[in-house]
């Protein structure tokens, strides 16, 4: 008999329906992946079984867990059902821990919430919670804060709470979606092993294919609320018979192609909802290589040479010096004018720290940059800050919410003086991105995600800088936005002869957009290259091990169908 | 319209009106006593009743609104305009000389007791309801300029901002172009906090004999006065009491619709 059974389990909110005919079944010890992207449905499955469901919302249909069906239970059986026989993991470990309470009582807490066991008990317990995630004594005391830490570690405490009663069900709602790549692969290691040891089944949701591929047994594509193609992963993934699954697959391998304009960005206005496939299938381009171009050192842009910057900690203790944190230390490299340069690290390597410094918002304390022959700084003049410009990751809060879109845009302006057309200036802008002028009355909260971006990148390209900085500018987006957004910053490019800086943590993006990538680790570069040739054979062994963490859908699994798509198109 | 914004609006407006029309008309003279009449509950002739020494206490209200409303307005004026400016500054400047200096000058006025400053300032300068606005003022300075200082810190660190330094804004275009309409809400919400904080600090100041000076009346000192006499004339004390409710009540429905109403993502769409 299955451990989970969801028929027809549908959700509605003020009438409004969220999710539909949701099947599926669950076995014990079995791992079992839902994909889609943000807003279809998947994390409010997971709620809908916990009974956690927002305030108005109403489910109907049957959640049979363990023969019981969840939906009929009144609040304080679920209580009793919930952390003990599911447990939950949440996407943000900074979050999803108390602050105030030291990991030990936390996980102490849980156990003592569910079971008669003294205060001993508990914490012998949780010891040993913690040493199973990994977290073993004596690096790891219970007494430790969530602040000492790091975000990779307090997901184990999170998977460690979880576990805490050995639940008969864990759901992992994007678990690993905010780690590092190298985190991420110690994590779902750590997840994999739970579940083959403890007999647990795991309900794995995420956005990533890769990460499914990798982990799950069966999987289920989720889209608008339903539940779109069900089946053992392989098999989904070879045959990839719904077009959404198709769509979903071309877009996470998707390579941005300059090529031949299309009439989107001649001036025509696509007015499409991004999440509609129709979008995706005309602008979706085949697979074509890179831009090769070579670069020509006689056209370099801007030059770092032994850039440095340190920071000073706090003191150990009361009489010790301030130990110093070289957040970039002795880092050189050249971006040329036109080129796609790729900058890749994990958090805290420094690349947010260079970054600022070479927007002119950081002072160095060794080293120098130049753009264009004239030096970088804060007191840098307009005229030259105005050849760089820069595009967030947030597209929450890369804008004033009090602003219209047409003063938004118009921002970097005040660096070249407001010229008299700057309306037609900005409804320009607009068009190249793909929005219609009509939008520029509008407020930000108007509008998505991936439309908040190519906002975003009409900001930075209204004053014609010479070199775009695009600080993990697609990482919070979903795929098939995601390969919408790559390709305009492609065609971009193309058209408005630009340079870009491009800083992710993501290689596969970072692969797909630039021509030459640096790799970044403890403030400094320890590999740079073709991005195809360090990607393909990294020679520094920290690049071996970023490329080797990044979660990957065998080959194989892709290639069956990859023919019939093209034709697709 | 918002019907929260409505009540609050005609609130205000009537502890406004009933301040203005004073300064022509009241429907008796407060000047003027009248023993006889002392106590004398509510009537036909005297709405809210006369106090202990026969004065009409609508005519007291509508006087005593104007002392009370210009000493809490302007002394909230002397507040945020003081003291947003100086938390704005100290937010541009974190981590810098100019923070440390204006935000330990603060902790220096807020380490006083209030009252007592208050007394000091008006035992030096003569008591009056003028040196009472100063002194309530100066102790709001702190006040601002914290939750400026605490609102726009938090969006410093926004991307948002960052674009804007990137198009080579300064810090202070920044902090009024950007900032300062973001905290907007918080320094509205705390304005009306101020505001009630302030009629009842001139209450105290007039209580102890160092705000509006007698014949002015003001609600604090009306409500003071009353004390004694709650069990024998509750009307005495209520009105006044009820006239405070009632104008802090209205400011903050008015701030909170202002704040709704100022936020685009509030807003309905048009």
């Amino acid at each position: 008999m299955s451990l989970l059974d969801l028929r027809d389990l549908s959700v509605s909110l003020h009438g409004t329906p969220l999710l539909s005919e949701v099947n599926l079944t669950l076995n014990q010890g079995e791992i079992f992946g839902l994909v889609g992207e943000s807003g279809s449905g998947k994390s409010l499955t997971a709620l809908a079984l916990m009974g956690l469901l927002p305030e108005g919302a109403t489910g109907t249909g049957s959640a049979r867990f363990d023969g019981q069906d969840l939906l009929a239970l009144k609040e304080p059986a679920l209580c009793q059902i919930r952390g003990k026989r599911i447990a939950m993991i949440f996407q943000e470990p900074m979050t999803a821990l108390n602050p105030l309470m030291t990991i030990g009582d936390q996980v102490a807490e849980t156990l003592r919430v569910h079971g008669r066991v003294s205060r001993a008990e508990a914490r012998a317990t949780a010891r040993a919670r913690l040493d199973r995630v990994g977290l073993s004594a004596p690096r790891f005391p219970l007494s430790l804060y969530p602040h000492e830490l790091s975000g990779g570690q307090r997901q184990r405490v999170a998977i460690a709470l979880a576990i805490a009663l050995r639940p008969a069900l864990l759901i992992a709602d994007e678990p690993t979606t905010a780690l590092d790549v190298t985190t991420q692969a110690q994590i779902l290691d750590l997840l994999r092993g739970l579940v083959e040891e403890e007999r647990m089944s795991l309900l794995l949701i995420t956005h990533d294919l890769a990460v499914i591929a990798n982990l799950a047994g069966r999987t289920a594509v989720m889209k608008s609320g339903r539940i779109v193609e069900q089946g053992p992963t392989e098999t989904l993934f070879r045959n990839r018979t719904h077009p959404y699954t198709r769509a979903l697959f071309a877009a996470s391998t998707h390579q941005p192609a300059p090529g031949p304009r299309r009439g989107t960005l001649r001036g025509e206005y696509l007015h499409q909802k991004e999440t509609e496939p129709a979008s995706f299938w005309q602008k979706y381009s085949p697979p074509t290589a890179p831009d090769s171009r070579p670069p020509a050192p006689e056209n370099t842009l801007l030059t770092v040479t032994h850039a440095e910057r340190s920071y000073r900690l706090p003191r150990p203790s009361a009489f010790a010096a301030h130990p110093l944190l070289r957040a970039v230390d002795d880092v050189s490299f050249s971006i040329f004018a036109g080129e796609s340069l790729g900058l890749v690290g994990e958090s805290g390597c420094g690349k947010s720290t260079l970054t600022r410094a070479i927007l002119g918002l950081e002072t160095l304390q060794g080293g120098a940059i130049t753009l264009n022959g004239a030096p970088v700084s804060r007191a840098m003049p307009a005229p030259l800050r105005a050849q760089v410009q820069v595009v967030f990751q947030d597209p929450y809060g890369s804008f004033n919410p009090r602003h219209r879109i047409d003063r938004l845009i118009a921002e970097p302006f005040h660096l070249t003086g407001l010229p008299a057309d700057w309306p037609e200036r900005v409804a320009e802008a607009l068009r190249e991105v793909g929005l219609s002028p009509d939008d520029r009355h509008k407020y930000i909260h108007e509008f998505s995600g991936g439309q908040r971006q190519r906002i975003a990148i009409a900001r930075a390209l209204i004053i014609r800088p010479a070199l775009i900085v695009l600080d993990e500018a697609v990482s919070a987006l979903d795929v098939r936005v995601r390969a919408q957004v790559l390709d305009l910053l492609a065609q971009l490019r193309e058209s408005h002869d630009l340079a870009y800086l491009f800083i992710s943590h993501d290689l596969s993006v970072v692969r797909a957009i630039t021509s030459r990538v640096l790799v970044m680790q403890a403030g400094k570069i320890v590999e740079e290259g073709a991005s195809e040739d360090v990607f393909a054979a990294p020679r520094h062994p920290y690049t071996a091990t970023l490329v080797a963490a990044t979660p990957q859908i065998p080959p194989d699994w892709m290639a069956a169908r990859l023919e019939g798509e093209t034709h697709a198109t | 319209m918002r019907p929260a914004l409505a009540l609050g609006a005609v609130l205000s407006a009537t502890a406004l009106a009933a301040a203005l029309v004073s300064l022509i008309w009241t429907p008796y003279d407060i000047t003027t006593l009248t023993i006889a009449q002392k106590l004398q509950p509510p009537s036909a002739a005297h709405w809210f009743g006369t106090d202990h020494f026969g004065r009409d206490i609508a005519a007291m209200l509508m006087t005593g609104a104007r002392t009370s409303l210009s000493v809490a307005l302007v002394a909230v004026g002397i507040g945020a305009g003081l003291g947003v400016p100086l938390g704005l500054t100290a937010a541009a400047r974190r981590d810098n000389w100019l923070d440390e200096l204006i935000m330990r000058g603060n902790d220096l006025v807020f380490a006083f007791p209030s009252l007592v400053i208050a007394i000091l300032i008006t035992a030096v300068f003569g008591p009056s309801a003028l040196n009472a606005i100063i002194a309530i003022g100066i102790f709001n300075i702190p006040v601002f300029a914290r939750v400026t200082r605490a609102g726009a810190l938090s969006l410093w660190t926004l991307d948002y901002i960052r674009a804007a330094q990137v198009a080579g804004k300064g810090a202070a275009r920044i902090s009024v172009e950007h900032i300062l309409p973001n905290i907007a809400n918080l320094l509205i919400v705390q304005g009306t906090i101020q505001f009630s904080l302030g009629i009842l600090a001139e209450a105290g100041l007039s209580y102890v004999g160092l705000g509006a000076q007698p014949p002015t009346p003001s609600w604090g000192r009306m409500l003071a006065e009353a004390q004694t006499m709650v069990t024998l004339a509750p009307h005495v004390a209520l009105f006044p009491g009820l006239a405070i409710v009632a104008t802090v009540l209205g400011l903050n429905l008015l701030g909170d619709g202002l704040r709704d109403a100022l936020d685009p993502r509030l807003r309905r769409r048009g």
